[in-house]
Parts: C-alpha cells; sequence; structure tokens
C-alpha cells in the first residue's frame, strides 16, 4: 500500500473532493488543500500501520507468489524451483478441465448476483418503509450475511443430501417429484444447488446496501414525483435508480469480484464434483494447491486477478455515469 | 414500496416478505432441529420436522469426544484481537483518506480495492514461508496479524464514509481547544460516530470468526485449531456425522447470530449515518 506523504499540494483540481457528494455545510474545497509540513507528517502516520500491515501480510505474499506463477514450484519436488516462463500458464489453458471451470464460473458469477440484485432492491423497496415488527424481520431475514459461506454450503450440503435431506423429502410431500433427485452427485443439478445457496446467502449483502441508500432519499424528492403526477414505476426508474445509482455500481461490482473469489461456500458443499462440474476458477486454484503444484495454482491466480481488473473497468465505464443527479 | 400503498400492493408485499423470511429461516431451522435429534434419529425415515425425544447427546459429544471448548476459545480470541486492532488501525486511515486531499490518495485507495480483487490462495504458499521465518505458524498471535491485514482495506473504505459524513468543524473546533489532531479523533469524532465504528468491528470480527483458508493453512496443531478449521476436519471424513456437524454448525454461528442481533440496527444505521441530512 502506498502511504507517501505528498510533496506539494494538488492545484488546479477543484470539484472533485473527495468525489463525494456535496455536503451543504462543510468547509469550502480548497481550505483544506492548504499545504504545511505538518499536514503531510499526519497523512503519513496515520496511514502507516495499515500501509505496514498489508504491505507485509498482503502484498509481500502475493508479489512473491506472483513469480511462482513463471517458476516451476511444486511442492512435491523443491530441488528445482526453475523459471519455466509462460509454461503454468499454457498447462492452464491445456487443461482439459480449464474450459468447464470457466463456464462454471460465469454460470456462478451470473446465476448468483442477477437474482441476489433484484431480490435485494425488491426487498429493500418493501422494508424501506415502516411497518410494526420490522426491526425484528430485518434482523430475522439479514442473518445469513453472519454465516460463513463455508458452513452454508455444509448447511445446504445436509439440506440437498439425497437420502436424508429436507429438499427432496419435501419436494416429494408435495408431489412435485417422484423419486429422490441425487442433487450434489449429478451434474446438472449440483451447479443449480450451490447457486440457490449462494443467493440465499448474498441477498442480505444487496438489502443491506440498497436499503441504506434508499433511506438516504429525501421524502421531498418522492412528495415531488407524486406531486408531478409520476407513477410508481417511473418514479423507480426516474427517481429511485438514478439517485442510488453510485450504490448500485459498486455494489455490483463488488460482489462479482467477492463472487468470484468465493470458493468457500462450494468448497463446502460439494469440494467442486461430481467430476469438475461445480468447480469454479477459484476453487480449482485450491485443488491444484493442495496438489502441491504452487506455480500453477499461482498463473491460475494471475489470471484471476488480471480478468477481474479488466472486468472492473469495463464495468466502471460502461455505467459511469452520464447525467449529473444532484441530490 | 414508493408512494401510496394499495390494498393489493400490501398484500403482494408482506406474501413476498413472508415467503422470504420462510425461505431464510428454514435451512438455520432444518440444522438446529437436526443438532438436537438424537444420534440415531438424524438418518431415519420418515424424516421429523420435529423430533419426538429431544437430545443434546451431539452437543455433548462435541465437548467429549472432541475439543470443541478449545476450538471455539481460540477463535473468540483471535477474531477479537484482529478485528478491535484492525478498526482502530482503519480509523486512522480512513479518517486521512475521508478529510484530505493528496497526490497519492487515488493510488491508495486503488491499493486497497485490488486486494479485494487478489484470491487468497495466490498469497497462501509465500505466507506460509514467510510465518515459518517469523517463528509464527500453528500461533494465535500470527494468526491474528494475518486477520488484521486482511481486515484493514476495507475497513478502512467503510470507516471513510463514516468520516465523510461527520462535519468537520466539529474536530476543528476540539483543536482549537487545544486537543490534537488524535485526541479530536478518538475523544469528539468516535463518540459520535460509535454506530458506525460498533458496525466496523462486527463486519471485522464476523470476518475474522469464519475465516477459513489461512487458518487452515497456518494453524497445523489440534490445540491451536480455529472453528471454521475443525469443521473442516469433520467434512473431511468419509462418512460426515450429521448429528454432531449440525451441533457444531449451531455453535459456529450462534455467536456471530447474537452480534448480529445486537447490532444490526446500528451496521444498517452506520451505513446510512449522516447520509439523510447531509
Amino acid at each position: 500500500m502506498h502511504a507517501t506523504a505528498p510533496t506539494e499540494p494538488v492545484a488546479g483540481r477543484t470539484g472533485r473532493a473527495g468525489a463525494t457528494p456535496a455536503r451543504p455545510g462543510g468547509p469550502p474545497p480548497g481550505r483544506r488543500r492548504e499545504f504545511t509540513a505538518r499536514r503531510g507528517l499526519v497523512i503519513t502516520a496515520f496511514l502507516a500501520p495499515a500501509a505496514v500491515f498489508v504491505a507485509i501480510f498482503t502484498y509481500y505474499p502475493v508479489v512473491a507468489g506472483s513469480q511462482m506463477a513463471f517458476r516451476n514450484w511444486k511442492l512435491t519436488d523443491l530441488t528445482d524451483t526453475s523459471w519455466v516462463g509462460l509454461g503454468n500458464f499454457r498447462d492452464v489453458f491445456a487443461d482439459p478441465a480449464w474450459g468447464t471451470v470457466l463456464a462454471n464460473t460465469v454460470v456462478w458469477v451470473v446465476g448468483s448476483i442477477v437474482p441476489q440484485l433484484v431480490i435485494g432492491f425488491a426487498l429493500a423497496l418493501w422494508l424501506r418503509r415502516r411497518f410494526r415488527l420490522r426491526g425484528l424481520y430485518q434482523a430475522l431475514v439479514f442473518f445469513p450475511w453472519a454465516v460463513s459461506g463455508f458452513l452454508i454450503g455444509i448447511l445446504f450440503r445436509w439440506l440437498f443430501n439425497s437420502e436424508f435431506g429436507a429438499v427432496n423429502d419435501l419436494l416429494q410431500k408435495a408431489g412435485l417429484i417422484d423419486a429422490p433427485i441425487p442433487w450434489l452427485a449429478s451434474p446438472g443439478t449440483a451447479m443449480v444447488a450451490v447457486v440457490i445457496a449462494n443467493v440465499w446467502y448474498g441477498v442480505t449483502f444487496f438489502a443491506i446496501m440498497i436499503l441504506a441508500a434508499l433511506q438516504s432519499i429525501p421524502d421531498e424528492l418522492y412528495e415531488a414525483a407524486a406531486l408531478d403526477g409520476a407513477g410508481k414505476v417511473r418514479t423507480l426508474f426516474q427517481i429511485v435508480i438514478p439517485y442510488i445509482r453510485t450504490t448500485l455500481v459498486l455494489t455490483v461490482l463488488l460482489r462479482v469480484i467477492w463472487t468470484f473469489n468465493f470458493p468457500d461456500l462450494i468448497f463446502g458443499m460439494t469440494g467442486g464434483g461430481p467430476d469438475d462440474q461445480t468447480h469454479i476458477v477459484t476453487t480449482w486454484m485450491i485443488e491444484i494447491t493442495q496438489q502441491g503444484d504452487y506455480g500453477r495454482a499461482s498463473a491460475i491466480g494471475l489470471l484471476v486477478v488480471g480478468g477481474l481488473a479488466l472486468f472492473a473497468v469495463f464495468f466502471l465505464m460502461a455505467t459511469r455515469d452520464r447525467r449529473e443527479v444532484r441530490p | 414500496m414508493i408512494g401510496k400503498e394499495t390494498t393489493a400492493g400490501r398484500t403482494t408485499k408482506f406474501a413476498f416478505l413472508g415467503l422470504w423470511l420462510l425461505f431464510t429461516a428454514f435451512p438455520l431451522f432444518w440444522i438446529a432441529i437436526t443438532s438436537v435429534k438424537a444420534p440415531g434419529d438424524v438418518f431415519a425415515y420418515p424424516i421429523a420436522y420435529w423430533p419426538e425425544t429431544f437430545s443434546l447427546e451431539n452437543y455433548r459429544g462435541l465437548f467429549d469426544k472432541a475439543d470443541f471448548g478449545v476450538y471455539l476459545a481460540n477463535s473468540l480470541v483471535v477474531s477479537t484481537v484482529a478485528a478491535a486492532t484492525a478498526t482502530v488501525i482503519s480509523m486512522l486511515s480512513g479518517y486521512v483518506l475521508a478529510r484530505f486531499e493528496f497526490r497519492s490518495k487515488s493510488a491508495v485507495l486503488m491499493a486497497a480495492l485490488v486486494t479485494q480483487m487478489i484470491p487468497a490462495f495466490i498469497a497462501l504458499g509465500p505466507l506460509y514461508l514467510l510465518m515459518t521465518d517469523l517463528s509464527l505458524v500453528d500461533n494465535r498471535l500470527g494468526l491474528a496479524l494475518v486477520y488484521i491485514a486482511m481486515c484493514i482495506p476495507f475497513c478502512t473504505v467503510m470507516l471513510r464514509g463514516f468520516f465523510a459524513n461527520v462535519p468537520e468543524a466539529l474536530e476543528e473546533a476540539a483543536m482549537i481547544d487545544g486537543l490534537t489532531r488524535l485526541g479530536a479523533l478518538f475523544r469528539v469524532l468516535l463518540p459520535v460516530m460509535r454506530p458506525g465504528i460498533v458496525a466496523a468491528f462486527i463486519f471485522n470480527f464476523v470476518n475474522c470468526w469464519n475465516e477459513l483458508f489461512l487458518s487452515v493453512t497456518l494453524m497445523n496443531s489440534d490445540r491451536n485449531k480455529t472453528v471454521p478449521t475443525a469443521l473442516n476436519g469433520f467434512i473431511s471424513s468419509f462418512n460426515i456425522d450429521w448429528g454432531s456437524m449440525s451441533a457444531a454448525a449451531v455453535l459456529t454461528i450462534l455467536p456471530t447470530m447474537v452480534l448480529f442481533a445486537f447490532a444490526s440496527r446500528h451496521i444498517v444505521a452506520g451505513l446510512t449515518a449522516g447520509a439523510v441530512k447531509g
């Protein structure tokens, strides 16, 4: 993490102060930028502890791990850790599982994020207005957020157990299926099951973030829209969504990144099986790490980082705010 | 929803909310019920959703046959220390990022964002070697240090948002009254921002409590295992004993649920802090 103190004030960049929305009542911009040596010292001193921790325990291992991607680095044979250039990457692309894993990852991310966003948004809209026991309701439906992905995997592994799991039993009682489905053992259904588990888990985060953003919309705005004769749908698309678009864009971006880097649930639920059918890139990377091939695992890791960085850039460009929405 | 509510709208709303509550609660209910069945009843037909006899045998087994109490204590100590330290450190960095404009600021924010994109597994090998050099492998302090680093980036960004919503005039007044900047931060801003800081602490705590892969890598002796590491051992065995597994899951989920029950209001309030009235 960079913690270098500035040597001169940032001049001539007005209006972008922190990119936070205008804060009425705050000090005029510019005053904060007056440079003093003391100010530089404060910035450095306050950032230093965070920088030291992240540098030692996150960035150093990551950089050290990245160079393993270009080496022959196998736990089984540490006598030869020579450079192999792009050899590890070639091995990854040549692996017959690579195509499956990539396709699974797309299904996993899109299949999880879209329902999470839609249901989370609906929940937030419905929770915006006060009703009796709303506090209790919120506390109850927000619980999944507090459970670890790994444990959720375990929970749903038991729910989807083909012999003694509740899902098959309930579906049979409801007459929807005749015979128990081996959910986690058959390739077609295992992915459906892990995605359902992830939707169960992830809706909460969307609901929390969107509800928080919704509550920042002043009531006057709704009243004005109602006075102008805007219906619910128009109010939603022309007032609500534009107003909270920053939250929406950033929440989706963060969730895509996290879902991509979220092997925990699948790890606990199927371990990537059956027959690689629920392996996403990161669970596959774990399996290869556990086999001791750190070089190849690091190569996959670098591909993930690169892919996500590209995605973040494109996503932010595609959703850039073209219209200034002033609170 | 938005605007005036119709009766039909209300019905849809509460039907949806009710269904979602059922969907959310059911897996937790199911694991809790499984955990209080007698060990023999876990694998029995027909499947009972309300057992005829309740039994704490599965729980007793965790403490008699396994050292689950030790795992719980390890998780509690490591998570508390790491979450508290990370929150304090992130207050400093979040404060600076909210209050000052400086040249490398966007680089700092980028560095924080990038840590969220890196799959942790790329760092595990080198981290293990590093911790070996520092003699911190299989050491609760060592794990806490790694967790602090894990929590800082997101916590910084979160707290930065909270600081941005507190008027600067507050600490300026305190500094005119003779407090140092650090003094103003801890004596004036901290009390005002308490809900946000509590939310940040709980967020960190839950993340540490739930963390699996780092602890699996770094903690290898049984007396230092955290709860997720122990659970991983349970599911790695060929025949999962779902009775004790469920009991262990309930004991793992419970602390985070209790924390969450106390703090969910603060978490939402923390996220909205100040955003309403500018």
